[in-house]
């Protein structure tokens, strides 16, 4: 159950080389735009944190990049390598979203299974060593904690691989013992990734991303991005992180006094 | 969550419940014979009317040899019209699940076939496949048809949002997204289907066996019935109940044992 500290190249391995671009972006449901004229560039490598109200459209900007939100839909996203961003995306939800059938290894592989690929057990053991849960690879998800689902989950999305990884409130289901310790493990292991995280948690957004964005208003505007000094993860108790997080929390606060004038 | 961790729990209530399966059945069936001895003596009814249970304990022993005979009929016809209902019910919700056009075409028909009575189609039956097991096979697996392709169809229908939008991230191909998700997420409500199918799968070849038959209890009974046998007639039903559950346990046991990931909130985890 120990996390141990050999093949630290495993997160490397396909690091992100190209820009996102995503421009003039529109969804609307039921006639009502949930935010229009979007922009937002992720830079190759970068950690980006999307921060916001609950239904502000955080996770539908999340979504629209992965290619999961359909209907009422306008924009582009562009990658600066002219490569399409489809099949270039690992995704992590909220819900660990494990199949309970089917083993915490047998999880882990899904991508290769679905796509009709040979699964890669040997990297799939190694991940979930690097998660810490090496012993529990043969047990079934509904015997696991909370913790250890959402590390499986991890282990999940860095077995695809991908340059980017999109990441909707992956640990806010946690308690604040165990979402330190996951953000610790993600930081380290999707260094050299483009990531999107969405959360609710100003202090995770500063203790992980590189920029962190404030989405806020209906329609959902950007505001200009935070970018607190110093790698990842960074330490809650820094002081000009705790200022950052007051201007974060006065940009959320100020809206809430907005909405209800 | 806090009950599975701890593993005496789980230890006691396994075997509480071990233990009620096995009595809970024989407490019923004690309490329904002292009720129907208790209605024997109170409303005075004549034998012919309402047999005693001594009465058919004993018709059940001397003709064992007959009734026993008669039920291999029934039994498979509705063990046969069981799985062949099934299988059509299978055949029906996945192609209804997958494409939208299916269903449009496919629904309204199930909903007619629903809508006859199957009293009125048991005599069809028994003109156009005969008075051999064919005509008792359809008409069981028409009883159990319905029940299997609603609930599997409901099961293929609600499959988690969340592992839909992981499976097309992964770029998941349609078939493989139904075999490994869609198919075995959908496997409890299937099984849900299929225990209601159990218990109505008799009722399909007794009304089959009335309509048209030389063999079977359904048969049987009609038969003592006309001859005031009543005694005989009582012996028929029991039979026909003690099959029944024996058969719905054996099907809840291995659908059991075959998903034991399935949420149960009955069921302890291991």
């Amino acid at each position: 159950m120990r996390s141990t500290e050999h093949a630290p190249q495993m997160a490397h391995n396909n690091p992100a080389r190209f820009d996102i671009t995503l421009r003039a972006a529109r969804v609307a449901f039921n006639g009502a735009d949930i935010f229009h004229d979007l922009d937002l560039t992720l830079q190759a490598g970068s950690f980006t944190c999307l921060l916001g109200p609950s239904g502000v459209g955080k996770s539908t900007l999340l979504r629209y990049f992965a290619g999961l939100v359909e209907g009422d839909v306008s924009g582009t996203i562009t990658c600066s390598d002219k490569a399409p961003l489809k099949d270039r995306v690992a995704y992590m939800a909220q819900q660990d979203l494990l199949l309970p059938w089917r083993s915490v290894l047998e999880n882990v592989v899904l991508g290769a299974v679905l796509r009709n690929e040979k699964p890669d057990y040997e990297k799939a053991s190694h991940l979930l060593t690097e998660v810490g849960l090496s012993d529990a690879a043969n047990l079934r998800p509904a015997e696991l904690s909370g913790g250890m689902k959402q590390r499986a989950a991890l282990a999940r999305t860095l077995m695809e691989d991908r340059p980017v990884v999109l990441m909707d409130e992956p640990f806010s289901a946690l308690d604040p013992l165990n979402r330190l310790r996951l953000q610790e493990l993600a930081a380290r292991m999707l260094r050299g990734k483009t990531v999107l995280l969405v959360t609710h948690d100003p202090l995770e957004a500063l203790r992980l991303g590189d920029r962190v964005h404030v989405l806020s208003g209906s329609p959902a505007r950007l505001q200009d991005a935070i970018t607190p000094k110093g790698q990842s993860p960074r330490n809650i108790a820094d002081p000009d992180i705790l200022a950052q997080q007051a201007e974060l929390l006065g940009q959320l606060g100020a809206d809430a006094s907005e909405g209800a004038a | 969550m806090t009950d599975q961790n701890n593993p005496h729990t789980n230890k006691k209530s396994l075997s509480e419940r071990r233990w009620l399966i096995l009595a809970r059945p024989l407490i019923i069936i004690v309490a329904l014979i002292a009720t129907w001895q208790v209605l024997v003596i109170v409303t005075g009814a004549p034998k012919y009317m309402l047999p005693p249970p001594a009465d058919v304990w004993h018709t059940l022993l001397a003709r064992h040899a007959v009734l026993l005979d008669h039920a291999q009929y029934t039994i498979a016809e509705t063990v046969i019209g069981l799985f062949a209902g099934a299988a059509l019910g299978t055949l029906a919700a996945i192609p209804m699940a997958l494409f939208s056009t299916v269903r449009f075409w496919l629904m309204p028909i199930l909903l007619v076939s629903q809508a006859i009575p199957f009293f009125a189609l048991a005599p069809l039956l028994v003109l156009w496949l005969g008075f051999g097991l064919a005509s008792k096979i359809a008409m069981a697996a028409l009883i159990i048809f319905f029940p299997v392709t609603v609930a599997f169809f409901d099961g293929l229908s609600r499959t988690e949002t969340g592992w839909l939008d992981l499976a097309r991230t992964m770029g998941a191909s349609r078939w493989r997204l139904l075999t490994h998700i869609r198919l075995p997420a959908a496997l409890p409500a299937f099984a849900s289907g299929f225990r209601v199918a159990t218990a109505v799968a008799p009722i399909g070849a007794v009304i089959g066996e009335w309509v048209g038959s030389s063999h079977g209890l359904g048969y049987l009974m009609l038969h003592a019935n006309a001859r005031v046998q009543i005694d005989m007639v009582f012996a028929c039903l029991l039979i026909l109940c003690a099959f029944s559950i024996t058969q719905y346990f054996i099907v809840d046991r291995v659908l059991r044992a075959a998903l034991p990931w399935q949420p149960d909130s009955l069921k302890p985890v291991r």
